[in-house]
């Protein structure tokens, strides 16, 4: 993965820029030192590795102001960190730039039963809002498999979704006000505690904007009220096709589970293996279908779910019984991807989503495809809303698989969006995916995303070398000359 | 009579639009025209010919459509395979003086629409999965897509909900949609202040029964809704799911609100909620300014008392949305109603006034300086001519 060419010069001038910083900030906020600087080298995607210039570590909304100002006016690239647990290398540091670790911003600042909002700053967890609200009884809703660990500011970054997206949204439904600092220094309130921030919708564009856009100092979450009943089913089928047609009926019957995740045999043996959860081993695929809520209607609902389940073939029909009996039917489905590392030196974690009807076709070719590399792949599937995330079986230490899983892997990416879907449904674009974005957009459609980026940081300082395959200077994305409101050359045809 | 320019296809349009050398004046069916401030355009882009459903999927709950595409239609096509638009676009144009019922696929996009369900199921912001639409240098762009799950590359529908047509010509759309409620009921309780409903509202709404509408009308409102013989204010708790859900969670919801109510069934509940979100209690009087407050929900009735006097209000979103109707003459409030919600935060938009006024009052909530300079950044990196509905939101915008 290449990544913009460094700048030599600010590599030369590190200890100036330390001490230009630690007059910003407090001296242990600022790591200069080599080993230090390591902790800080790679996030989830741990293929790629690179120390960064220097980490700056704030801890209040004025010092970001300062530390991106300074930044800007020495044209110095900066890269924001949360917990680091990106799987798309969103947070990976730059030889030349400014690593701004958030971890600092800890604290929960309000908490709002009345009107439905909690406000934190970035550096919490998601999983601590929830705990945070539970004693009321409520819980913020997106679960991000990591949300022990992932924080809130890094949610905002990728628009973090979970195995609850199809009922409650990704992050950004979830989200009713930001604050941010621009690269310039400047700080910006969007939204608040009221719905719909107002003015144009700055606050959805910049959740999902992977750092590109700004630096998130501040969250306001909608939380909702925990259901009082949730139960799961588990269902076994003979093929994949069957168990796509039964989440296509659960919907087509006007039911949206809470959850509703799909897994192929290989992920069913491989889970089954680790934490014995009951999976029938002898099924081609397996749903579980999650309904929360009242208990009456999701009593009701269970059994209709069950009905068309049967309809669709299924061999084993299970209701979770009680609440230990639910858990245990989510375990191997939560353990499946240490459970592929069991069975795997290495295992590659893919993210597309595709329409749902496509999806045999789409395990099909995936087969032929790991048929003709060489290397397994087992699929787990967010299968309420196609969100598809194969895991590629391959060895590190063996020359060249590394190379073939990633290949493998964008074949995937380039399928799913051939029919239709997308390169990525909840782990972001990063560094991963950044030289397939051609694949899913003509040059005008990414020029159209660098001009947004142009307006918020002019000098693209704010983490270079995400997201956009080709890094085009504002200028050159064709200002067009513009006279008296006149384009030149009015006479030609321009589509 | 402005040229009229009146694409059907997308490269129709971006033809349309790199062919122009003057503002244009993005328009559907008209029916939201006198949303927004006053443009000066010499030309009308008319986009009802870029109309028809491209691609219907109930199974996979996604729908794609023209610009143009009548809301009515996409509605009707909807209900006939029992799903909907969850945010439950309000019809604004009988406030207008239009006809009711009308109205497209874009300019609902373009006003980003939402009625009372807003608080469960969210705005038209919510539901935009993908869009096709030309810039103001006339190129056709696409951002998202037709997936329910999607996180490539910057999310410009999000910038295309709410923004009135000033940053790009949307050519199609695709939204989510989803199930229609088996059944719905209403738990009706008269009498209450608007302090005691913002309370009784935050209760409801904090409570497991899943309410999704939470409206209370002060009885001048109140007695211009069907259900006529109220003769005191009411609140309005909106339940909706399967039949024996719905009928447990009413029953459920009064013992635990404590206040007196009523049930309301099935069709009065439709009905209602219909004309809640359609602003039946402002459609007689055409002369009044109408204003759209948003606000903490909690905040709603301290933020309308420090309004001062008004013609009319109700409250929606569980107090977080309070429609107001003032005298059409000077600021047409302007100036009290947004010194009203400062303290708490929100904002205040004028959707209904006479033209002399929307030139001369922010129509829309002003902004700091930071955020009104990238703002404008932001319509520059669209239009960078400043071609489409010039001056609708914000002036130079």
């Amino acid at each position: 993965m290449r990544m913009p060419e460094p700048d030599q010069a600010a590599i030369a001038r590190r200890a100036e820029i330390a001490l230009a910083l630690r007059r910003i900030l407090p001296a242990e906020s600022v790591i200069d030192d080599g080993d230090a600087r390591r902790a800080y080298e790679s996030d989830g995607l741990t293929a790629y590795r690179q120390a960064p210039l220097v980490v700056a570590l704030p801890s209040t909304t004025a010092e970001v102001a300062s530390v991106l100002r300074y930044c800007h006016q020495n044209r110095l690239k900066v890269v924001p960190r949360g917990a680091g647990t990106s799987l798309s290398g969103g947070a990976l540091p730059l030889a030349d730039g400014v690593l701004l670790g958030m971890a600092k911003f800890n604290r929960v600042l309000d908490v709002d039963i009345a009107n439905r909002a909690v406000v934190v700053q970035p550096g919490v967890t998601n999983l601590a809002i929830s705990q945070t609200v539970a004693p009321a009884g409520f819980y913020y809703a997106p679960d991000p498999s990591s949300q022990i660990a992932c924080t809130i500011g890094g949610n905002v970054a990728e628009n973090s979704g979970g195995v609850h997206c199809l009922k409650y949204g990704m992050t950004g439904n979830n989200l009713l006000g930001l604050e941010i600092v621009l690269m310039t220094g400047e700080v910006l309130r969007l939204g608040g505690r009221h719905l719909d921030a107002g003015g144009f919708d700055l606050l959805g564009v910049v959740t999902g904007s992977e750092g590109l856009l700004g630096v998130v100092t501040e969250v306001t979450v909608r939380i909702l009220r925990k259901p009082t009943t949730q139960r799961a089913l588990l269902l076994g089928f003979a093929s994949c096709e069957d168990a796509g047609t039964c989440v296509a009926k659960v919907i087509a019957a006007g039911i949206i589970p809470a959850g509703m995740e799909m897994m192929d045999r290989p992920a069913i043996l491989a889970a089954e293996d680790f934490v014995h959860a009951g999976y029938p081993r002898d099924a081609e695929a397996l749903l579980i279908v999650e309904l929360d809520g009242p208990a009456v209607e999701v009593d009701e609902l269970i059994q209709r779910v069950e009905q068309i389940a049967k309809a669709c073939g299924s061999a084993s029909v299970r209701a979770s019984r009680d609440e230990a009996e639910r858990q245990r039917f989510w375990a191997g489905r939560k353990a499946a991807f240490p459970a592929v590392g069991r069975i795997s030196p290495d295992y590659y974690c893919m993210d597309g989503t595709i329409p749902r009807r496509r999806l045999p076709e789409v395990l099909a070719k995936m087969q032929e495809m790991s048929r003709a590399c060489g290397l397994r792949v087992a699929n787990v599937f967010h299968a309420g809303d196609g969100n598809l995330h194969p895991l590629i079986l391959y060895d590190a230490n063996k020359p060249g698989e590394l190379e073939t899983a990633e290949a493998f892997g964008a074949d995937i990416l380039k399928l799913c969006v051939a029919v239709g879907g997308v390169l990525t449904g909840e782990h972001g674009v990063g560094v991963e995916k950044r030289d397939l974005m051609g694949e899913m957009f003509s040059e005008t459609d990414l020029a159209q995303q660098e001009r947004l980026k142009c307006a918020f940081d002019a000098e693209g300082l704010l983490n270079p070398g995400k997201m956009f395959p080709v890094l085009h200077r504002c200028a050159e994305l064709g200002r067009m000359h513009v006279s008296a409101g006149k384009l030149p050359h009015p006479e030609l045809p321009r589509f | 009579m402005p040229q009229r320019l009146e694409p059907a296809t997308a490269e129709e349009l971006s033809a349309a639009v790199a062919d122009s050398d003057g503002p244009l004046e993005l328009l559907g069916q008209g029916s939201k025209r006198d949303f927004g401030r006053p443009v000066q355009a010499a030309r009308i882009l008319d986009l009802s010919r870029l109309a028809g459903v491209s691609l219907y999927e109930p199974e996979e709950l996604v729908l794609s459509a023209g610009a143009g595409t009548p809301v009515a239609e996409i509605e009707r096509l909807l209900a006939a395979n029992g799903q909907m638009l969850a945010f439950e676009p309000p019809d604004l144009g009988p406030i207008f003086g239009e006809q009711a019922a009308r109205g497209t696929l874009g300019g609902m996009i373009a006003c980003n629409l939402a009625g009372p369900r807003r608080i469960k199921a969210g705005a038209l912001r919510d539901h935009l999965l993908g869009a096709t639409a030309v810039n103001g240098r006339g190129e056709i762009f696409k951002t998202g897509g037709r997936v329910m799950k999607n996180v490539t590359g910057y999310d410009l529908c999000k910038l295309l909900a709410g923004s009135f047509g000033s940053l790009a010509a949307i050519a199609s759309a695709t939204l989510k949609l989803q199930p229609a409620p088996e059944a719905v009921r209403t738990l009706m309780i008269r009498g209450l202040t608007d302090s005691a409903a913002m309370l009784l509202m935050s209760r409801a709404l904090g409570s497991a029964e899943d309410v999704s509408g939470a409206v209370h009308l002060p009885e001048a409102a109140a007695r211009l809704l069907p259900h006529a013989d109220v003769g005191s204010a009411v609140t309005l708790l909106r339940l909706e799911g399967t039949p024996r859900s719905v009928a447990q969670r009413l029953s459920m919801l009064a013992k635990e609100l404590e206040a007196s109510s009523e049930a309301l069934g099935e069709i009065e509940s439709t009905v209602l909620w219909r004309s809640v979100r359609n602003l039946l209690p402002f459609r007689g009087d055409h002369a009044a300014a109408i204003w759209r407050l948003s606000v903490p929900p909690t905040t709603g009735a301290d933020v309308l008392r420090a309004c001062g006097p008004v013609e009319r209000y109700f409250y929606d979103w569980g107090g977080g949305l309070i429609w107001v109707a003032t005298a059409a003459e000077g600021d047409a409030g302007a100036g009290r109603l947004r010194t009203a919600l400062a303290a708490s935060g929100g904002h205040a938009t004028l959707v209904r006034a006479p033209i002399a006024i929307r030139a001369a009052v922010e129509v829309f909530q002003p902004q700091e300086p930071a955020l009104a300079a990238l703002t404008r950044r932001v319509k520059e990196s669209f239009d960078p001519m400043g071609r489409f509905n010039p001056g609708r939101m914000y002036p130079g915008v």
